[in-house]
């Protein structure tokens, strides 16, 4: 259990998450990053960059 | 055998790719390549047998994967397949240079020959960045003033890249367009992206359906595929309004999210299998 950096909302990471997966908070629905499972830690994610993609 | 996976971002592809590594019984290992320095002249990767690059970012790809080849680790896609399908100008030589049909294609180094040859192709056409993925940055250019205004912002506004002018024939597609997987020189499906708007990835929110992997398709699909080097690839394809396919691009570090339940293939499952192939020396 963590909270979101923005809203402050408490947050269960699911079974299976993964460090650097971007989850969205159930809140205030901002995008976050998973920075730590143990023990679980979200920052804002970063913005899109212009070379991310496939 | 062991396998390294690339990664920055975790996107429900690495996860599916992390479970079908697993299901394989592959020894594997996630690098964060934000979190390792990455020592030139060195052996740090040795150890790998093979690399499969999954990073968000085109620069790191492009980066890493070199890195990693100069060890004599086999990576996957190579930083060639990298360096030409994250460059759609390299994409279109490429394809050209193979015989692929592709879009019409003009490319200016200055607004004022990017306007001559807008009005030279004629209205409609496409002004796309050289780099850059999820249908974004594209500019569909119905006009001379909004030729002349894009034009400007791009100059201005954008880095130096940006003041490459790459300028594409709009093609009046069905409402949709055709993604086809090519891994290993094997066309495993297809999907169509349906959209109402012009821009037709699923990024953009075109709903996938499946697609029949005609003769024709599969056809165009591996030698799309073939001309850029091979390897874990989608291809993106037109039908044209005279029912001619053309290769739009092709893109080295697939999203397949939305096209496994459409089509019933195991897209992470093949694209394991051919992780393990290249790690065995297979290829």
């Amino acid at each position: 259990m963590t909270e979101c950096p923005e809203c402050g909302a408490t947050i269960n990471l699911p079974p299976g998450t993964e460090v650097g997966e971007i989850i969205t908070c159930p809140d205030c629905g901002v995008e976050l990053e998973v920075v730590s499972l143990n023990p679980p830690s979200l920052e804002l994610a970063p913005q899109v960059e212009e070379d991310w993609g496939e | 055998m062991k396998i390294g996976v690339l990664t920055s971002r975790i996107r429900v592809e690495e996860k599916l790719l992390f479970q079908a590594l697993e299901k394989a019984g592959l020894d594997y290992e996630r690098i964060d390549v934000e979190s390792i320095p990455f020592l030139l002249n060195s052996k740090a990767f040795a150890s790998f047998d093979a690399v499969l690059i999954r990073c968000v970012s085109h620069t790191q790809a492009f980066y890493a994967s070199r890195v990693l080849e100069s060890q004599g680790v086999k990576v996957i896609n190579s930083h060639h397949v990298i360096n030409v399908c994250g460059d759609k100008l390299l994409t279109s030589l490429a394809l050209l240079e193979h015989g692929v049909p592709t879009l019409h294609t003009i490319v200016a180094f200055s607004p004022e020959t990017a306007l001559q040859s807008i009005e030279t192709m004629g209205y409609p056409v496409v002004l796309k960045p050289l780099h850059g993925s999820w249908g974004r940055l594209l500019a569909k250019v119905n006009d001379r003033d909004s030729a002349e205004a894009i034009l400007e912002h791009k100059k201005t506004l954008g880095g130096y890249a940006h003041s490459v002018f790459y300028i594409q024939e709009y093609v009046e597609k069905p409402g949709r367009d055709i993604r086809a997987f090519v891994v290993g020189g094997e066309t495993i499906a297809a999907i169509y992206r349906n959209s109402s708007h012009w821009i037709t990835n699923t990024a953009r929110g075109a709903k996938a359906s499946f697609c029949p992997i005609t003769p024709e398709l599969d056809h165009i699909a591996k030698a799309a595929a073939e001309a850029v080097g091979g390897g874990i690839l989608a291809v993106d394809i037109f039908e044209t309004p005279e029912g001619r396919l053309v290769v739009s691009e092709v893109n080295h570090t697939p999203e397949f999210r939305n096209s496994i339940e459409p089509t019933g293939v195991d897209i992470p499952a093949k694209m394991v299998d051919y992780v393990k192939k290249a790690a065995g020396g297979e290829i």
